[in-house]
């Protein structure tokens, strides 16, 4: 039964991470391309994470999974916010994107 | 956090008393002496909001998972699908929350649920700019934002 879960587990959290890379690749421009970094990098991530405390079950592993996927729901956001800020600033071109109000002056782009 | 307090320390006892000082032993304990105290509330003043505050960080938490699932699953639908369908946007979003920390978990969670990304907050802390993947209508996403994430995190922190 375990086994069962962890397999699933694993393959899911495989093709979460699979397409969030796909994503980085073809989506048009950085700050779509950090959408698919953030959600689907961190859910796989997370997922293959839970297999390997459902796989051991001892609480050494189970601790340090839970303590990595907490490090990684709180790191994954704020580096995509760097990221994200600095092509911002930086004036890199995006792609059809509405820009509101005066956004632009505010955030000194 | 006095009444958090006495729930370790009746962990602590339970794992102590059973001989089982492993995490399953403490967890086991915790459950037990939040049992127990839930019964006793009466007892202790200001047991009542400390199983508000467990109830409303446990909703915070679920409907957080069950935010990133779907977000996840739109995500990979726009990847795996030939042609990009998104319409971004950027949108200012007025703050409610105060303090780093509130601010901190709001763009946090903000980045990790449906079709929004935090993308900076202006430098006097009170507004939020985020880059919506599906921008038609940016006042309901500003609604559902202040009236979803917003509004948990407020209710979890204060």
């Amino acid at each position: 039964m375990a086994e069962i879960v962890m397999a699933a587990l694993v393959l899911l959290g495989g093709f979460f991470c699979f397409v969030a890379g796909l994503g980085v690749l073809r989506l048009p421009d950085v700050l779509i391309r950090m959408h698919a970094s953030t959600k689907a990098g961190t859910l796989g991530s997370g997922l293959i994470l839970a297999a390997v405390a459902v796989y051991f079950a001892d609480t050494a592993t189970i601790t340090r999974a839970v303590a990595t996927i907490l490090f990684l729901l709180i790191t994954a956001p704020v580096a995509a916010h760097m990221i994200g800020r600095a092509a911002f600033r930086s004036g890199v071109e995006l792609w059809k994107t509405k820009i509101e109000d005066d956004a632009e002056r505010k955030l000194n782009r | 956090m006095n009444i958090f307090t006495l729930n370790i320390v009746l962990a602590v006892a339970w794992a102590a008393l059973t001989g089982n000082v492993t995490l399953s032993g403490l967890a086991v304990g915790f459950a037990l002496g939040s049992a127990a105290l839930y019964v006793t509330r009466p007892l202790f003043p200001g047991s009542d909001r400390y199983f508000k505050r467990v109830w409303l960080w446990s909703k915070l938490i679920v409907l957080f998972l069950y935010e990133l699932v779907v977000s996840s699953v739109q995500v990979i639908w726009d990847v795996l699908t030939p042609q990009h369908k998104a319409r971004p946007g950027i949108i200012a979003m007025p703050l409610d929350a105060k303090g780093e920390m509130e601010i901190l978990l709001v763009t946090n969670l903000i980045s990790l649920t449906p079709g929004t990304l935090s993308l900076d907050v202006t430098d006097d802390c009170n507004t939020l700019y985020i880059h919506a993947m599906f921008a038609d209508d940016p006042d309901a996403i500003r609604a559902q934002l202040k009236g979803g994430m917003e509004r948990w995190v407020i209710e979890a922190m204060e």
